[in-house]
């Protein structure tokens, strides 16, 4: 059975009312999901001796500016086992603006979560020190939203006086 | 050659006190190498024996700011980093230089956004701004040049009611 079947197989296993989505894209095997299964999701693709994503290669997000469901949270996974890159995405709302941590499955995904805070303002519930990470930690925007001025907002960042 | 030539025994001669402090100072600038991005691989290069910044005395790179008097900022500088810049500068004794050295340090460069300070005139007293991205050592040497020139052209009345700034000891970036 190609990697693809046996993964398919397994979530539709485990997880019937997840709500799948499976696509290929430029190589790539897409898998939507609802946002609340994604910690026990990923707990199984990295544990399952057949899988073993050990790797967690990115977590971003997409704002897709004034879609319903604002923003698309993206996880880039590896198996080095079987040489396989798999995408996962959560679709979140502005109005419910979180989604669980996967920093208990992969330790990387720690930085990286914060990292999504910072640049679109969405919180990871349980996440273990949910600070931003580039950003000064007064300041108050989220430069990767749509709506966020490219040069930013005047006298949002401090310089040292003159 | 010169003037010792015409030294014999124990000749003296007359000078200003000032031309012989900026002499000495002009020959011996400790650069302070702010170095935060691609622009301070050009800054090591200029140390290298190919540009051999020692030929102007500067071969010195100390990096504890209290031993320098002149500082090179090489890279770009963002709105966080601007507060760290500032502080190394305000721990610099007086008299004390600054180079902005490439398009970021100047402009901002190619990142125009919203984390790049926008040119580090913004917050610093910049001396010589160096063009390219990155400059050329030999741009940097030039650079320092301009520097020596001004050191030599300093008088000590120019120090004389400087602005003394209140050190925030206690800082929490
Ligand atoms: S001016 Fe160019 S080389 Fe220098 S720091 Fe900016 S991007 Fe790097």
């Amino acid at each position: 059975m190609e990697l693809k079947e046996i993964i398919t197989k397994k979530l539709n296993e485990h997880f019937p009312d997840a709500g799948f989505e499976f696509s290929e894209y430029v190589g790539e095997f897409n898998i939507k999901l609802d946002k609340k299964f994604i910690h026990p999701v990923c707990k199984l693709l990295k544990e399952d001796s057949e899988l073993e994503f050990l790797l967690c290669e990115d977590i971003t997000a997409v704002d897709w500016a004034k879609r319903k469901n604002r923003f698309t949270v993206v996880y880039h996974l590896f198996t080095l086992k079987h040489n396989f890159r798999l995408v996962l995405k959560c679709d979140v709302d502005e109005s419910d603006c979180n989604i669980d941590t996967v920093s208990s499955v992969w330790k990387t995904s720690n930085w990286q979560e914060r990292e999504c805070y910072d640049m679109y303002g969405i919180k990871f519930n349980n996440h273990p020190d949910m600070r931003r990470i580039y950003m000064p930690e007064d300041f108050e925007y989220y430069p990767l939203r749509k709506e966020f001025p490219l040069m930013g907002i005047p006298g949002s960042l401090s310089l040292p006086k003159k | 050659m010169g003037l010792e030539a015409k030294l014999n025994g124990d000749g003296f001669f007359v000078t200003k006190l000032e031309a012989i402090i900026n002499w000495a100072r002009k020959n011996s600038v400790y650069p302070m190498p702010m170095g935060i991005s691609c622009c301070a691989i050009e800054m090591m290069a200029a140390a290298d024996p190919r540009y051999d910044i020692a030929r102007f005395g500067s071969e010195v790179m100390r990096f504890t700011p209290r031993q320098c008097d002149l500082m090179i900022v090489a890279g770009t500088v963002t709105y966080k980093m601007s507060h760290v810049v500032r502080k190394i500068y305000d721990q610099m004794p007086d008299p004390k230089w600054v180079i902005a050295m490439g398009a970021c340090t100047s402009t901002g460069g190619m990142y125009r956004s919203y984390s790049v300070v926008q040119g580090i005139d913004q917050f610093l007293p910049v001396d010589v701004y160096v063009a390219g991205c990155p400059p050329r050592p030999d741009n940097l040497l030039n650079a320092l040049i301009h520097i020596q020139n001004k050191i030599g052209n300093t008088r000590a009345k120019d120090f004389q009611n400087a602005k003394r700034i209140d050190l925030n000891v206690i800082q929490n970036n």
